[in-house]
C-alpha cells in the first residue's frame, strides 16, 4: 500500500554516487552540530522557565559553580535540571526506536505510541501495585519496563502471524486492540484493588517526577539501546529495501531482526517507564529526518535522536506555558503536533520510508 | 429458492432462540446484584406485593440499568453493521473509528463548562447530554469523513484516519479530565471506556424512543445496504444514488452510536463482535441481518453488564472493561485472519 520498491531501488543508485553521499555527510554533520547547539540552549530556557524566576545566567552559574546555600541552585540542581535533561533523553529514546520500528517493518505507522506500549506498561504497574504494594520506585521502573516490551511484543507477533503480513493497517489496529485489552483488564483489577489513584498520577504523570535516578535509567538503558541501534545502523538501512534483498546481500535477517527489536524494547521501556504516555515523536521525528537526510539509517538514527529530543524538550517548555501555572500534559501537546501528522500518512499522501 | 427458504427458517430460529435467552438472562439478571433478591420475590415485586426495599432495588436500580443495556447493546450493534456495510470493511467499529470518542469528548466538555461535577448533573442536564452526545459524534463521522476523502472513500484510509482522529480526540479528552478534580477524573475515565451510569427511568424515557425510532429506519434500508454492498458501480446501475443513500446510512449509524454513548460511555468493540457472530450465522443479507445483530448485541450487553456486577463484587467492573476483555481477542484473531 505505502510502499513501492522501484522507488528504493532508484534512490539506492543515488546514493552510491560519491558526491552525493559527501553531500549527505556535510548535511548530516551540519544537523547534528546545530541540533545539539540547539538542545543545549533549549535545557538551558527549559531550566529557566518555571514558577520560580531563574535567569540563564543563574543557570550557568549553577552548573559551573554550585552553591547548596543557595535555593534557586537547589530548584535548578534537584527539580529542572533533571527534568529537562529527561525530556531531551526520553525524546531521543522514542524517536530513534520509532527509526528502528519503521525500518525493520518497512511500515511507515510503526512507532512506540500505536504499538501498545503505554497501555503495556500500565497494565504492568497495576499488575505490580495490586500484588506488591510494597514495591520500590525502581521496582516500578522495571515493571513498566517490562510492560512496555510486552505490549511491543504482543502487537509485533500479531502482525507477524497474521495473514498478509504486517501491512500499515494491521499494525494500527492490533494496537488498538492490544491497547484496548491491556487497559480494560488493568483497569478492571485497578478497580477492584483501589490502587486506581496512583494509576491516574501516573497517566497524568508526564516529566513532573523526573530526577536523577531515572536520568541513570536513561543513560544505561537508552546508552546500550543507542549504541546497538548505530551498531545494527547499515543492516537496518539494507534491510528497509525488503526482506529478499536483504538475504541476497546475505544478510542474516533474523539476527538484525532479533537485535532490532531488542533496541526497541529497551528504549521505549526506559523512555516510557520515565515519562509514561507521550506519543507520536516516534512516529513524527524518523519521517521528518528521513525527509531531510535519505534512507541511510547511519544518518537517521543519530539525526532522530538530536531531533526527538529537541523536540521534546521545546514541547515539555510549551506544556508548562500553554495553561501556567497549571501544567498540560507533554502527551497532549505531542498529540496535537503527532495526529496531524499521522492523518496525512494515513492518507498516503508521502509513500515510502 | 429453496437456500432462500433455509435461511428464513433459520432466520426465525434465531430471533426466536436469541429472545428465549434474553429473558431468561434478564430475570437471572435481577435476581443477581450486591442484594440477591430470590426468583419468587422478583415475581412479587413486579405484580407489587413485593417489600419496598425490594421495590427499590429492583424498580429503581436495577430495571432502568437493564432497559439501558438492551437499548445500548441493540444500537451499537446495528451501528457497527451499518458502518461495516457502507464502508464494505469488516473491521469497522463505532469505538475504532473515533466516533463514540467523539461522542465522549463532547459530553466531556458539556459536563465540565456547564455541569461542574460528574455527580451534579441536573435534570435538563440529563435531557441535553444526547444532543451533545450526538453533535459529538456527528461532528467525529464528518471529520473522518472529510479528512479520508480523496477522490471516494477508501475502506483501509477510512479505518487509518479514524484511528487518528481518534487518538486526537483522547488527547482532548485528557487535557479535561486532567483539569476536573480526583473523583470525577476516575469517573469520567471509567465512563469513557463503557459504563451504565446515571440509569434512572429519566434516561430511560429519553433514550427509548430515540433509539427504538432509530432501529426500523436502520431495517428500512437495509435492502439498500446489500445493493451498497455489491459496489458502487452495480449499485448506481441498480438505480441507487450511491453517495446519497451512504451518507443517510452513516447518519443513522452515527446517531445510534452517539445516543448510546451518551448512555453507556465508549463501549469499544461491541459493534463489531455482534454483527460478526450474526453474519456467520445468518449471512449477510441485511433484512435478516439487522434484526439477529440487534438481538445478539443487547444479549451480549446485558450479559456483560450482569458478568461485570457480580463477578468481583463488590467491585462492580464496568460493562465496558468486560465487553473489551471477552471482545479484543476475538478482534485480534479476526485481525490475523484478515488479509
Amino acid at each position: 500500500l505505502f510502499l513501492n520498491d522501484n522507488d528504493f531501488r532508484q534512490e539506492g543508485h543515488y546514493i552510491d554516487s560519491k558526491k552525493i553521499s559527501l553531500k549527505i555527510s556535510l548535511k548530516g554533520t551540519l544537523i547534528l552540530v546545530f541540533g545539539f547547539i540547539l538542545i543545549i540552549f533549549s535545557i538551558g530556557l527549559s531550566i529557566a522557565y518555571g514558577a520560580a524566576d531563574i535567569r540563564l545566567t543563574t543557570v550557568w552559574e549553577a552548573v559551573s559553580h554550585f552553591n547548596p546555600e543557595l535555593t534557586s541552585h537547589q530548584i535548578i540542581n534537584e527539580i529542572r535540571m533533571p527534568r529537562a535533561i529527561g525530556a531531551v533523553m526520553v525524546g531521543a529514546l522514542l524517536a530513534v526506536s520509532g527509526a528502528v520500528m519503521q525500518g525493520l517493518t518497512r511500515n511507515p505507522l510503526a512507532s512506540p505510541s500505536i504499538m501498545g506500549v503505554t497501555d503495556g506498561a500500565a497494565f504492568a504497574l497495576v499488575v505490580t501495585l495490586a500484588f506488591l504494594p510494597a514495591v520500590s520506585i525502581v521496582g516500578l521502573t522495571f515493571a513498566s519496563f517490562l510492560g512496555a516490551g510486552f505490549g511491543v511484543s504482543l502487537v509485533l507477533m500479531i502482525g507477524t502471524f497474521s495473514k498478509g503480513g504486517l501491512t500499515p493497517v494491521k499494525l494500527a489496529l492490533a494496537g488498538v486492540a492490544v491497547g484496548s485489552l491491556l487497559s480494560a483488564i488493568s483497569t478492571a483489577i485497578a478497580l477492584h484493588t483501589q490502587v486506581a489513584k496512583s494509576m491516574s498520577f501516573w497517566y497524568a504523570g508526564g516529566l513532573t517526577s523526573t530526577n536523577w535516578t531515572s536520568i541513570k535509567i536513561l543513560i544505561l538503558a537508552g546508552g546500550i539501546g543507542l549504541l546497538l541501534a548505530m551498531y545494527i545502523s547499515r543492516s537496518i538501512t539494507i534491510l528497509s529495501l525488503g526482506e529478499e534483498v536483504s538475504k541476497g546481500l546475505g544478510q542474516n535477517t533474523f539476527l538484525v531482526k532479533s537485535l532490532g527489536v531488542l533496541v526497541v524494547l529497551l528504549l521505549t521501556g526506559a523512555a516510557v517507564s520515565v515519562a509514561g504516555a507521550v506519543g507520536f515523536i516516534g512516529l513524527v521525528i524518523p519521517h521528518i529526518t528521513r525527509f531531510i537526510i535519505g534512507s541511510d539509517y547511519r544518518w537517521i538514527i543519530p539525526i532522530s535522536a538530536v531531533l526527538g529530543g529537541l523536540l521534546l524538550v521545546l514541547a515539555d517548555i510549551f506544556a508548562r506555558m500553554v495553561n501556567a501555572p497549571y501544567e498540560t500534559p507533554v502527551g497532549a501537546i505531542t498529540a496535537i503536533i503527532g495526529v496531524p501528522f499521522f492523518l496525512y500518512l494515513a492518507r498516503g499522501e508521502r509513500r515510502g520510508l | 429458492m429453496n437456500g432462500w427458504k433455509a435461511k428464513q427458517k433459520k432466520f426465525y430460529v434465531s430471533i426466536t432462540f436469541l429472545t428465549i435467552v434474553t429473558t431468561i438472562l434478564f430475570i437471572i439478571s435481577l435476581n443477581l446484584g450486591v442484594v440477591r433478591i430470590a426468583p419468587l420475590d422478583v415475581l412479587k415485586t413486579m405484580i407489587g406485593m413485593g417489600t419496598a426495599r425490594d421495590h427499590l432495588v429492583l424498580f429503581d436500580f436495577r430495571l432502568p440499568r437493564m432497559i439501558l443495556c438492551l437499548l445500548i447493546g441493540a444500537g451499537l450493534a446495528v451501528s457497527g453493521a451499518i458502518l461495516q456495510g457502507v464502508t464494505k470493511n469488516e473491521l469497522a467499529d463505532p469505538g475504532i473509528l473515533g466516533i463514540n470518542a467523539g461522542a465522549g469528548l463532547s459530553v466531556i466538555l458539556f459536563i465540565y463548562f456547564f455541569q461542574g461535577s460528574m455527580n451534579s448533573i441536573s435534570s435538563l442536564g440529563i435531557f441535553l447530554m444526547p444532543l451533545f452526545a450526538l453533535i459529538g459524534a456527528v461532528v467525529a463521522a464528518f471529520l473522518i469523513y472529510v479528512l479520508a476523502w480523496k477522490k471516494g472513500i477508501d475502506p483501509v484510509r477510512l479505518i487509518l484516519v479514524g484511528i487518528g482522529v481518534n487518538s486526537g480526540f483522547g488527547a482532548a479528552i485528557v487535557i479535561f479530565q486532567l483539569k476536573m478534580n480526583p473523583q470525577d477524573f476516575m469517573q469520567a475515565a471509567v465512563w469513557l471506556s463503557g459504563d451504565i451510569w446515571g440509569a434512572n427511568w429519566k434516561f430511560v424515557s429519553i433514550l427509548t424512543p430515540l433509539i427504538l425510532l432509530l432501529l426500523p429506519i436502520a431495517y428500512y434500508k437495509a435492502h439498500t445496504l446489500n445493493i451498497l454492498n455489491l459496489g458502487d458501480q452495480v449499485a448506481t446501475g441498480l438505480g441507487i444514488n450511491v453517495e446519497k443513500d451512504r451518507r443517510f446510512l452513516l447518519l443513522v449509524a452515527v446517531a445510534l452510536s452517539g445516543f448510546s454513548v451518551a448512555a453507556g460511555g465508549g463501549i469499544a468493540f461491541l459493534g463489531l463482535v455482534a454483527p460478526h457472530i450474526a453474519k456467520k450465522v445468518i449471512g449477510s443479507k441485511h433484512q435478516l441481518l439487522l434484526p439477529v445483530t440487534a438481538l445478539l448485541g443487547s444479549f451480549l450487553l446485558l450479559l456483560a453488564d450482569t458478568i461485570g456486577k457480580n463477578l468481583l463484587t463488590p467491585t462492580q467492573i464496568p460493562v465496558g472493561i468486560v465487553v473489551a476483555i471477552f471482545s479484543a481477542p476475538y478482534f485480534i484473531f479476526l485481525l490475523m485472519k484478515a488479509k
